[in-house]
Protein backbone atom coordinates (compact mmCIF):
# COMPACT_ATOMS: atom_id res chain seq x y z
CA UNK A 1 0.00 0.00 0.00
CA UNK A 2 1.58 3.27 -0.52
CA UNK A 3 1.51 5.61 1.46
CA UNK A 4 -1.19 8.11 0.56
CA UNK A 5 -3.32 5.58 0.50
CA UNK A 6 -2.49 5.07 4.60
CA UNK A 7 -3.56 8.69 4.80
CA UNK A 8 -6.92 8.29 2.85
CA UNK A 9 -7.74 5.15 4.76
CA UNK A 10 -7.03 6.76 8.06
CA UNK A 11 -9.54 9.72 6.81
CA UNK A 12 -11.70 7.32 5.92
CA UNK A 13 -11.81 5.37 8.73
CA UNK A 14 -12.53 8.62 11.02
CA UNK A 15 -15.75 9.49 9.53
CA UNK A 16 -16.49 5.93 9.83
CA UNK A 17 -16.46 5.99 13.49
CA UNK A 18 -17.38 8.98 13.76
CA UNK A 19 -20.23 8.42 11.35
CA UNK A 20 -21.34 5.10 12.96
CA UNK A 21 -21.49 6.78 16.04
CA UNK A 22 -23.76 9.79 15.39
CA UNK A 23 -25.93 7.08 13.19
CA UNK A 24 -26.38 5.27 16.63
CA UNK A 25 -27.16 8.61 18.69
CA UNK A 26 -29.78 9.47 16.46
CA UNK A 27 -31.31 6.29 16.50
CA UNK A 28 -31.53 6.36 19.72
CA UNK A 29 -32.90 9.74 19.43
CA UNK A 30 -35.65 8.42 16.91
CA UNK A 31 -36.85 5.77 19.61
CA UNK A 32 -36.96 8.01 22.77
CA UNK A 33 -39.16 11.14 20.76
CA UNK A 34 -41.11 7.74 19.81
CA UNK A 35 -41.46 6.38 22.94
CA UNK A 36 -42.27 10.01 24.64
CA UNK A 37 -44.72 11.00 22.44
CA UNK A 38 -46.77 7.51 23.32
CA UNK A 39 -46.59 8.26 27.11
CA UNK A 40 -49.74 9.21 28.59
CA UNK A 41 -49.37 12.83 29.87
CA UNK A 42 -48.87 12.38 33.26
CA UNK B 1 -32.77 26.28 23.50
CA UNK B 2 -34.63 23.32 20.83
CA UNK B 3 -33.27 25.19 18.05
CA UNK B 4 -29.79 26.06 19.16
CA UNK B 5 -28.41 22.18 18.88
CA UNK B 6 -29.33 21.79 15.57
CA UNK B 7 -27.59 25.50 14.43
CA UNK B 8 -24.64 24.48 16.34
CA UNK B 9 -24.77 21.08 14.59
CA UNK B 10 -24.50 22.47 11.21
CA UNK B 11 -22.55 25.06 12.14
CA UNK B 12 -20.18 22.60 13.31
CA UNK B 13 -20.18 20.22 10.40
CA UNK B 14 -19.25 22.93 7.81
CA UNK B 15 -16.20 23.56 10.23
CA UNK B 16 -15.57 20.37 9.89
CA UNK B 17 -15.45 20.24 6.38
CA UNK B 18 -13.43 23.66 6.15
CA UNK B 19 -10.98 22.22 8.81
CA UNK B 20 -11.04 19.08 6.01
CA UNK B 21 -10.36 21.07 3.34
CA UNK B 22 -7.57 22.86 4.66
CA UNK B 23 -5.64 19.88 6.02
CA UNK B 24 -6.00 18.21 2.66
CA UNK B 25 -5.59 21.17 0.49
CA UNK B 26 -4.03 24.01 1.97
CA UNK B 27 -1.42 22.61 4.24
CA UNK B 28 2.24 22.37 2.82
CA UNK B 29 3.10 19.01 1.94
CA UNK B 30 5.59 17.79 4.83
CA UNK B 31 9.16 17.60 3.56
CA UNK B 32 10.39 14.23 4.71
CA UNK B 33 6.86 12.78 5.14
CA UNK B 34 5.27 13.48 2.32
CA UNK B 35 1.17 13.83 1.94
CA UNK B 36 0.89 10.55 4.61
CA UNK B 37 1.98 13.88 7.39
CA UNK B 38 -1.81 15.25 6.94
CA UNK B 39 -2.98 12.37 9.27
CA UNK B 40 -1.82 14.54 12.25
CA UNK B 41 -4.25 17.07 11.61
CA UNK B 42 -7.09 14.87 13.05
CA UNK B 43 -4.84 12.41 15.18
CA UNK B 44 -3.22 15.08 17.84
CA UNK B 45 -6.74 17.39 17.53
CA UNK B 46 -8.76 13.66 18.54
CA UNK B 47 -6.21 12.89 21.26
CA UNK B 48 -6.75 16.56 23.16
CA UNK B 49 -11.15 16.65 22.76
CA UNK B 50 -10.71 12.73 24.12
CA UNK B 51 -8.30 13.97 27.06
CA UNK B 52 -10.65 17.13 27.64
CA UNK B 53 -13.85 14.57 27.84
CA UNK B 54 -11.90 12.38 30.49
CA UNK B 55 -11.23 15.52 32.21
CA UNK B 56 -14.82 16.62 32.01
CA UNK B 57 -15.80 12.72 32.93
CA UNK B 58 -13.35 13.22 36.13
CA UNK B 59 -14.90 16.29 37.14
CA UNK B 60 -18.57 15.16 37.03
CA UNK B 61 -17.97 12.12 38.67
CA UNK B 62 -16.32 13.98 41.51
CA UNK B 63 -19.40 16.20 41.64
CA UNK B 64 -21.65 13.67 41.85
CA UNK B 65 -19.92 11.63 44.42
CA UNK B 66 -20.12 14.69 46.54
CA UNK B 67 -23.58 16.25 45.81
CA UNK B 68 -25.59 13.44 44.01
CA UNK B 69 -26.53 15.55 41.08
CA UNK B 70 -28.18 13.12 38.71
CA UNK B 71 -27.01 15.81 36.47
CA UNK B 72 -23.63 15.20 36.88
CA UNK B 73 -23.82 11.51 36.43
CA UNK B 74 -25.69 11.99 33.33
CA UNK B 75 -22.74 14.23 32.00
CA UNK B 76 -20.12 11.66 33.41
CA UNK B 77 -21.73 8.66 31.61
CA UNK B 78 -22.14 11.35 28.34
CA UNK B 79 -18.28 12.25 28.60
CA UNK B 80 -17.47 9.00 28.80
CA UNK B 81 -18.75 7.98 26.06
CA UNK B 82 -17.59 10.28 23.44
CA UNK B 83 -14.31 10.12 25.01
CA UNK B 84 -14.02 7.02 24.35
CA UNK B 85 -15.50 7.79 20.36
CA UNK B 86 -12.39 10.23 19.74
CA UNK B 87 -9.89 7.71 21.93
CA UNK B 88 -10.58 5.45 19.42
CA UNK B 89 -10.19 7.53 16.85
CA UNK B 90 -6.43 8.23 18.23
CA UNK B 91 -5.51 4.62 17.88
CA UNK B 92 -6.90 3.77 14.51
CA UNK B 93 -5.00 6.81 13.35
CA UNK B 94 -1.95 6.57 15.11
CA UNK B 95 -0.50 2.94 13.74
CA UNK B 96 -1.95 4.28 9.98
CA UNK B 97 0.68 7.31 10.06
CA UNK B 98 3.32 5.27 11.94
CA UNK B 99 3.19 1.88 9.60
CA UNK B 100 3.99 4.20 6.29
CA UNK B 101 6.28 7.00 7.90
CA UNK B 102 8.49 4.84 10.28
CA UNK B 103 8.09 1.18 9.32
CA UNK B 104 6.48 -0.15 12.55
CA UNK B 105 2.55 0.04 13.26
CA UNK B 106 2.92 0.14 17.32
CA UNK B 107 5.28 1.72 19.85
CA UNK B 108 5.60 2.20 23.30
CA UNK B 109 5.79 6.00 23.31
CA UNK B 110 4.20 8.26 25.63
CA UNK B 111 0.92 9.34 23.44
CA UNK B 112 -0.22 5.63 22.02
CA UNK B 113 0.78 3.94 25.68
CA UNK B 114 -1.26 6.29 27.93
CA UNK B 115 -4.22 6.90 24.86
CA UNK B 116 -4.35 3.25 25.01
CA UNK B 117 -4.67 2.75 29.06
CA UNK B 118 -6.91 5.66 28.76
CA UNK B 119 -9.22 4.20 26.13
CA UNK B 120 -8.79 0.60 27.92
CA UNK B 121 -9.89 2.20 31.57
CA UNK B 122 -12.66 4.15 30.36
CA UNK B 123 -13.89 0.96 28.30
CA UNK B 124 -13.92 -0.54 31.53
CA UNK B 125 -15.79 2.13 33.09
CA UNK B 126 -18.28 1.80 30.31
CA UNK B 127 -19.04 -1.96 30.46
CA UNK B 128 -19.07 -1.70 34.03
CA UNK B 129 -21.94 0.77 33.80
CA UNK B 130 -23.84 -1.19 31.79
CA UNK B 131 -23.24 -4.82 33.38
CA UNK B 132 -24.10 -3.06 36.96
CA UNK B 133 -27.28 -4.39 38.50
CA UNK B 134 -27.44 -1.81 41.86
CA UNK B 135 -29.36 1.13 42.14
CA UNK B 136 -25.50 2.83 43.03
CA UNK B 137 -24.27 2.24 39.99
CA UNK B 138 -23.40 5.78 39.39
CA UNK B 139 -21.35 5.66 42.87
CA UNK B 140 -19.27 3.36 41.68
CA UNK B 141 -18.66 4.53 38.13
CA UNK B 142 -17.30 7.71 39.61
CA UNK B 143 -15.18 5.80 42.05
CA UNK B 144 -13.39 3.49 39.30
CA UNK B 145 -13.31 6.72 37.25
CA UNK B 146 -11.69 8.58 40.44
CA UNK B 147 -9.28 5.44 40.20
CA UNK B 148 -8.63 5.96 36.42
CA UNK B 149 -7.38 9.23 37.12
CA UNK B 150 -4.91 8.72 39.77
CA UNK B 151 -3.56 5.72 37.38
CA UNK B 152 -3.20 8.45 34.89
CA UNK B 153 0.57 9.62 36.33
CA UNK B 154 1.79 6.73 37.19
CA UNK B 155 1.38 5.62 33.58
CA UNK B 156 2.76 8.82 32.59
CA UNK B 157 5.83 8.14 34.86
CA UNK B 158 6.60 4.33 33.81
CA UNK B 159 6.31 4.88 30.46
CA UNK B 160 8.43 8.05 30.39
CA UNK B 161 11.41 5.87 32.31
CA UNK B 162 10.79 2.83 29.77
CA UNK B 163 11.38 4.86 26.87
CA UNK B 164 14.89 6.16 28.65
CA UNK B 165 15.71 2.74 28.94
CA UNK B 166 14.53 1.06 25.51
CA UNK B 167 14.83 4.03 23.45
CA UNK B 168 12.52 3.86 20.98
CA UNK B 169 11.55 5.39 17.33
CA UNK B 170 10.07 9.04 18.37
CA UNK B 171 6.96 9.29 16.59
CA UNK B 172 4.59 12.45 15.89
CA UNK B 173 5.41 15.63 15.61
CA UNK B 174 8.80 16.29 16.47
CA UNK B 175 10.59 19.41 15.63
CA UNK B 176 8.87 23.08 14.92
CA UNK B 177 5.92 23.03 12.46
CA UNK B 178 5.98 25.30 9.54
CA UNK B 179 3.53 28.47 10.72
CA UNK B 180 0.91 27.52 7.63
CA UNK B 181 0.91 24.17 9.01
CA UNK B 182 0.68 25.36 12.65
CA UNK B 183 -2.54 27.66 11.21
CA UNK B 184 -4.42 24.72 9.85
CA UNK B 185 -3.35 22.30 13.04
CA UNK B 186 -4.72 24.70 15.39
CA UNK B 187 -7.85 25.30 13.55
CA UNK B 188 -8.52 21.81 13.58
CA UNK B 189 -7.50 21.83 17.34
CA UNK B 190 -10.15 24.04 17.89
CA UNK B 191 -13.30 22.65 15.15
CA UNK B 192 -12.39 19.02 16.88
CA UNK B 193 -12.74 20.57 20.48
CA UNK B 194 -16.03 21.82 19.79
CA UNK B 195 -17.33 19.07 17.65
CA UNK B 196 -16.44 16.95 20.61
CA UNK B 197 -18.39 19.29 23.22
CA UNK B 198 -21.06 19.34 21.04
CA UNK B 199 -21.38 15.51 20.56
CA UNK B 200 -20.93 15.21 24.54
CA UNK B 201 -24.11 17.60 24.86
CA UNK B 202 -26.11 15.47 22.19
CA UNK B 203 -25.33 12.52 24.15
CA UNK B 204 -26.24 14.19 26.69
CA UNK B 205 -29.46 15.64 25.77
CA UNK B 206 -30.38 11.70 25.02
CA UNK B 207 -29.20 10.59 28.27
CA UNK B 208 -31.70 13.17 30.40
CA UNK B 209 -34.53 12.24 27.80
CA UNK B 210 -33.85 8.48 28.18
CA UNK B 211 -33.51 8.83 32.44
CA UNK B 212 -36.96 10.88 32.25
CA UNK B 213 -38.95 8.65 29.97
CA UNK B 214 -37.74 5.40 32.55
CA UNK B 215 -38.93 7.85 35.27
CA UNK B 216 -42.29 8.38 33.70
CA UNK B 217 -42.71 5.01 33.30
CA UNK B 218 -42.12 3.58 36.16
CA UNK B 219 -44.17 6.03 37.90
CA UNK B 220 -46.88 4.68 35.20
CA UNK B 221 -46.49 1.24 36.09
CA UNK B 222 -47.13 1.87 39.91
CA UNK B 223 -50.14 4.00 39.41
CA UNK B 224 -51.50 1.11 37.13
CA UNK B 225 -50.93 -1.26 39.75
CA UNK B 226 -52.35 1.17 42.38
CA UNK B 227 -55.88 1.74 40.11
CA UNK B 228 -55.92 -2.43 38.73
CA UNK B 229 -56.26 -3.25 42.68
CA UNK B 230 -59.44 -0.42 42.79
CA UNK B 231 -61.05 -0.91 39.71
CA UNK B 232 -61.75 -4.19 37.83
CA UNK B 233 -62.43 -3.51 35.02
CA UNK B 234 -60.22 -1.32 32.50
CA UNK B 235 -59.41 -0.81 29.03
CA UNK B 236 -56.30 -2.66 28.17
CA UNK B 237 -52.76 -1.68 27.38
CA UNK C 1 -1.03 -8.00 65.18
CA UNK C 2 -1.61 -5.26 67.74
CA UNK C 3 -1.54 -3.08 64.94
CA UNK C 4 -4.62 -3.99 63.54
CA UNK C 5 -8.30 -3.21 65.00
CA UNK C 6 -10.07 -5.88 66.94
CA UNK C 7 -12.47 -5.83 63.99
CA UNK C 8 -9.65 -6.19 61.37
CA UNK C 9 -7.99 -8.90 63.03
CA UNK C 10 -11.21 -10.49 64.16
CA UNK C 11 -12.35 -10.45 60.69
CA UNK C 12 -8.83 -11.76 59.16
CA UNK C 13 -8.29 -14.88 61.55
CA UNK C 14 -12.11 -15.90 60.61
CA UNK C 15 -10.86 -15.66 57.02
CA UNK C 16 -7.74 -17.82 57.51
CA UNK C 17 -9.76 -20.14 60.12
CA UNK C 18 -12.48 -20.39 57.67
CA UNK C 19 -9.90 -21.05 54.16
CA UNK C 20 -7.96 -23.81 56.76
CA UNK C 21 -10.76 -25.75 57.63
CA UNK C 22 -12.62 -26.08 54.06
CA UNK C 23 -9.31 -26.32 52.08
CA UNK C 24 -11.48 -26.24 49.36
CA UNK C 25 -10.56 -22.87 47.74
CA UNK C 26 -6.64 -23.36 48.62
CA UNK C 27 -6.82 -26.49 46.87
CA UNK C 28 -8.11 -25.60 43.74
CA UNK C 29 -6.64 -22.34 43.73
CA UNK C 30 -3.10 -24.24 43.87
CA UNK C 31 -3.81 -26.73 41.30
CA UNK C 32 -4.56 -24.09 39.35
CA UNK C 33 -1.75 -22.25 39.97
CA UNK C 34 0.27 -25.28 38.98
CA UNK C 35 -1.46 -26.17 36.03
CA UNK C 36 -0.48 -22.30 34.68
CA UNK C 37 3.10 -23.18 35.85
CA UNK C 38 3.26 -26.24 33.79
CA UNK C 39 1.28 -24.45 31.08
CA UNK C 40 3.76 -21.98 30.32
CA UNK C 41 6.51 -24.03 30.94
CA UNK C 42 5.37 -26.24 28.32
CA UNK C 43 4.59 -23.11 26.06
CA UNK C 44 8.03 -21.62 26.05
CA UNK C 45 11.03 -23.78 26.27
CA UNK C 46 13.86 -21.38 26.59
CA UNK C 47 17.35 -22.11 27.22
CA UNK C 48 18.70 -20.66 30.71
CA UNK C 49 20.04 -17.08 28.82
CA UNK C 50 16.65 -16.55 27.09
CA UNK C 51 14.69 -17.40 29.90
CA UNK C 52 15.94 -15.18 32.44
CA UNK C 53 14.42 -12.36 29.48
CA UNK C 54 11.09 -13.77 29.07
CA UNK C 55 10.52 -15.04 32.16
CA UNK C 56 9.55 -12.31 34.40
CA UNK C 57 6.63 -11.30 31.94
CA UNK C 58 5.38 -14.97 32.38
CA UNK C 59 5.82 -15.44 35.93
CA UNK C 60 4.04 -12.25 36.90
CA UNK C 61 1.41 -12.80 34.08
CA UNK C 62 0.72 -16.72 36.14
CA UNK C 63 0.64 -14.57 38.81
CA UNK C 64 -1.71 -12.21 37.99
CA UNK C 65 -4.18 -14.65 36.62
CA UNK C 66 -3.94 -16.51 39.98
CA UNK C 67 -4.67 -13.41 41.91
CA UNK C 68 -7.68 -12.57 39.96
CA UNK C 69 -8.86 -16.41 40.71
CA UNK C 70 -8.33 -16.29 44.52
CA UNK C 71 -9.81 -12.87 44.45
CA UNK C 72 -13.39 -13.70 42.84
CA UNK C 73 -14.18 -15.54 45.73
CA UNK C 74 -13.48 -13.34 48.29
CA UNK C 75 -16.20 -11.40 48.67
CA UNK C 76 -18.99 -14.16 47.38
CA UNK C 77 -18.52 -15.46 50.96
CA UNK C 78 -19.56 -12.60 52.73
CA UNK C 79 -22.61 -12.51 50.42
CA UNK C 80 -23.65 -15.82 51.45
CA UNK C 81 -26.07 -15.82 54.33
CA UNK C 82 -25.99 -11.69 54.23
CA UNK C 83 -22.65 -11.28 56.16
CA UNK C 84 -22.04 -8.28 53.90
CA UNK C 85 -25.36 -6.69 55.66
CA UNK C 86 -24.60 -7.35 58.78
CA UNK C 87 -21.43 -5.23 58.47
CA UNK C 88 -22.89 -2.62 57.02
CA UNK C 89 -24.91 -2.03 60.01
CA UNK C 90 -22.68 -2.80 62.42
CA UNK C 91 -20.43 0.24 63.78
CA UNK C 92 -17.63 -1.29 62.85
CA UNK C 93 -15.60 1.32 60.57
CA UNK C 94 -15.27 -0.17 57.07
CA UNK C 95 -11.70 -0.02 56.64
CA UNK C 96 -11.12 -2.36 59.14
CA UNK C 97 -13.04 -4.78 56.91
CA UNK C 98 -11.31 -3.43 54.12
CA UNK C 99 -7.92 -4.16 55.69
CA UNK C 100 -8.58 -7.66 57.01
CA UNK C 101 -9.98 -8.94 53.09
CA UNK C 102 -6.84 -7.47 51.60
CA UNK C 103 -4.48 -8.71 54.52
CA UNK C 104 -6.18 -12.37 53.82
CA UNK C 105 -6.13 -12.00 50.33
CA UNK C 106 -2.67 -10.94 50.20
CA UNK C 107 -1.61 -13.87 52.36
CA UNK C 108 -3.65 -16.54 50.28
CA UNK C 109 -1.97 -14.88 47.14
CA UNK C 110 1.18 -15.03 48.82
CA UNK C 111 1.07 -18.57 49.64
CA UNK C 112 0.18 -19.78 45.61
CA UNK C 113 2.92 -17.78 45.25
CA UNK C 114 5.51 -19.47 47.30
CA UNK C 115 4.45 -22.47 45.33
CA UNK C 116 4.73 -21.25 41.99
CA UNK C 117 8.20 -19.48 42.12
CA UNK C 118 10.12 -22.08 42.89
CA UNK C 119 8.33 -24.61 39.74
CA UNK C 120 9.03 -22.10 37.25
CA UNK C 121 12.68 -21.79 38.81
CA UNK C 122 12.84 -25.21 38.51
CA UNK C 123 10.97 -25.56 34.83
CA UNK C 124 13.06 -22.46 33.57
CA UNK C 125 16.37 -23.40 35.24
CA UNK C 126 16.39 -19.95 36.39
CA UNK C 127 19.72 -18.36 38.46
CA UNK C 128 19.19 -14.88 39.62
CA UNK C 129 21.94 -12.76 38.67
CA UNK C 130 21.14 -9.28 40.86
CA UNK C 131 20.42 -9.18 44.47
CA UNK C 132 17.61 -12.35 45.21
CA UNK C 133 16.84 -9.68 48.38
CA UNK C 134 15.17 -7.39 46.02
CA UNK C 135 13.35 -10.25 44.07
CA UNK C 136 11.73 -10.60 47.35
CA UNK C 137 11.33 -6.91 48.02
CA UNK C 138 9.27 -7.02 44.03
CA UNK C 139 7.96 -9.48 45.08
CA UNK C 140 5.97 -8.09 48.16
CA UNK C 141 5.01 -5.17 46.56
CA UNK C 142 3.91 -6.55 43.40
CA UNK C 143 1.49 -8.46 44.94
CA UNK C 144 0.06 -5.86 47.40
CA UNK C 145 -0.22 -3.59 44.64
CA UNK C 146 -2.57 -6.11 42.76
CA UNK C 147 -4.23 -7.76 45.87
CA UNK C 148 -5.16 -3.95 47.31
CA UNK C 149 -6.79 -2.77 43.76
CA UNK C 150 -8.10 -6.48 43.09
CA UNK C 151 -9.87 -6.33 46.86
CA UNK C 152 -11.40 -3.17 46.01
CA UNK C 153 -12.14 -4.15 42.33
CA UNK C 154 -13.86 -7.00 43.94
CA UNK C 155 -15.97 -4.87 45.71
CA UNK C 156 -17.28 -2.73 43.40
CA UNK C 157 -18.23 -5.39 40.92
CA UNK C 158 -20.09 -7.48 43.28
CA UNK C 159 -23.54 -6.89 41.97
CA UNK C 160 -22.83 -7.34 38.46
CA UNK C 161 -24.00 -9.36 35.85
CA UNK C 162 -21.10 -11.84 34.77
CA UNK C 163 -19.17 -10.61 37.96
CA UNK C 164 -16.23 -13.35 37.80
CA UNK C 165 -15.32 -11.57 34.33
CA UNK C 166 -15.88 -7.62 35.61
CA UNK C 167 -13.50 -8.17 38.07
CA UNK C 168 -10.25 -8.40 35.28
CA UNK C 169 -12.04 -5.96 32.86
CA UNK C 170 -11.64 -3.06 35.44
CA UNK C 171 -8.78 -4.43 37.10
CA UNK C 172 -6.37 -5.17 34.71
CA UNK C 173 -6.77 -1.25 32.70
CA UNK C 174 -5.80 0.46 36.26
CA UNK C 175 -2.58 -2.40 36.93
CA UNK C 176 -0.84 -1.71 33.68
CA UNK C 177 1.65 0.68 35.31
CA UNK C 178 1.94 -1.77 38.25
CA UNK C 179 2.39 -4.80 36.14
CA UNK C 180 5.06 -3.24 33.83
CA UNK C 181 6.92 -1.82 37.18
CA UNK C 182 7.17 -5.94 38.15
CA UNK C 183 8.14 -7.28 35.44
CA UNK C 184 10.65 -4.72 34.36
CA UNK C 185 12.29 -4.79 37.86
CA UNK C 186 12.23 -8.59 37.79
CA UNK C 187 13.48 -8.79 34.58
CA UNK C 188 16.28 -6.08 35.67
CA UNK C 189 17.51 -8.34 39.08
CA UNK C 190 17.39 -11.45 37.26
CA UNK C 191 19.35 -9.99 34.48
CA UNK C 192 21.68 -8.17 36.46
CA UNK C 193 21.75 -4.66 34.08
CA UNK C 194 21.48 -1.88 36.05
CA UNK C 195 19.61 -1.38 39.43
CA UNK C 196 15.91 -0.98 40.00
CA UNK C 197 15.70 0.97 42.22
CA UNK C 198 13.27 3.38 40.26
CA UNK C 199 10.63 0.63 39.77
CA UNK C 200 10.70 -0.55 42.86
CA UNK C 201 9.89 3.48 43.92
CA UNK C 202 7.23 3.39 41.39
CA UNK C 203 5.54 0.64 42.93
CA UNK C 204 5.61 1.85 46.32
CA UNK C 205 3.81 4.84 45.21
CA UNK C 206 1.37 3.09 43.54
CA UNK C 207 0.68 0.91 46.67
CA UNK C 208 0.77 4.04 48.89
CA UNK C 209 -1.65 5.95 46.33
CA UNK C 210 -4.25 3.24 45.79
CA UNK C 211 -4.15 2.28 49.51
CA UNK C 212 -4.87 6.01 50.10
CA UNK C 213 -7.54 5.63 47.83
CA UNK C 214 -9.43 2.06 48.42
CA UNK C 215 -9.24 3.40 52.17
CA UNK C 216 -10.90 6.43 51.57
CA UNK C 217 -13.46 5.40 48.83
CA UNK C 218 -14.53 1.73 50.57
CA UNK C 219 -16.86 3.50 52.90
CA UNK C 220 -19.23 4.67 49.86
CA UNK C 221 -19.27 0.93 48.23
CA UNK C 222 -19.41 -0.73 51.40
CA UNK C 223 -22.75 1.17 51.80
CA UNK C 224 -23.85 1.05 48.22
CA UNK C 225 -26.71 -1.51 47.34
Amino acid sequence: MTSIRFMWTAYAAVWIIHGTYIAALLRRYRRLQREMNSLPKS
Amino acid sequence: MKRTFPILAAVTALLLVFGTYQALVVAPTERTMGDVQRIFYYHVPSAWTAFCLFFLNLVASVIYLIRRNTSADALAVSAAETGVVFCTVVLVTGPLWARPVWGIWWTWDMRLTSTLVLWLIYVSYLLLRRFSDSAQTPVLAAVLAIFGALDVPLVYFSIWFFRTQHPQPVMGGGGSLDPRMLRVFLLNLAVFTLYGALLCWGRYRIEVMRRQVEETRALEALLDDGQAGSSPARSSR
Amino acid sequence: MSLLSPVTRATLLKDIRLEWRSKDALNSMLFFSLLVVVIFSFSFDPNAEESRQIAPGLIWVAFLFSTVVALNQTWARELRNHALDAYRVSPASPNSLFLAKTLGNFLFVTVLEALMAPLFVVFYNLRSIGPVWQLLLIGVLGTFALVVNGTFFAALSLRTRMREIMLPVILFPVSIPAIQAMVEATHIVLTGEGTARFWIVLLLTYDVVFTTASLALFGLILNAE
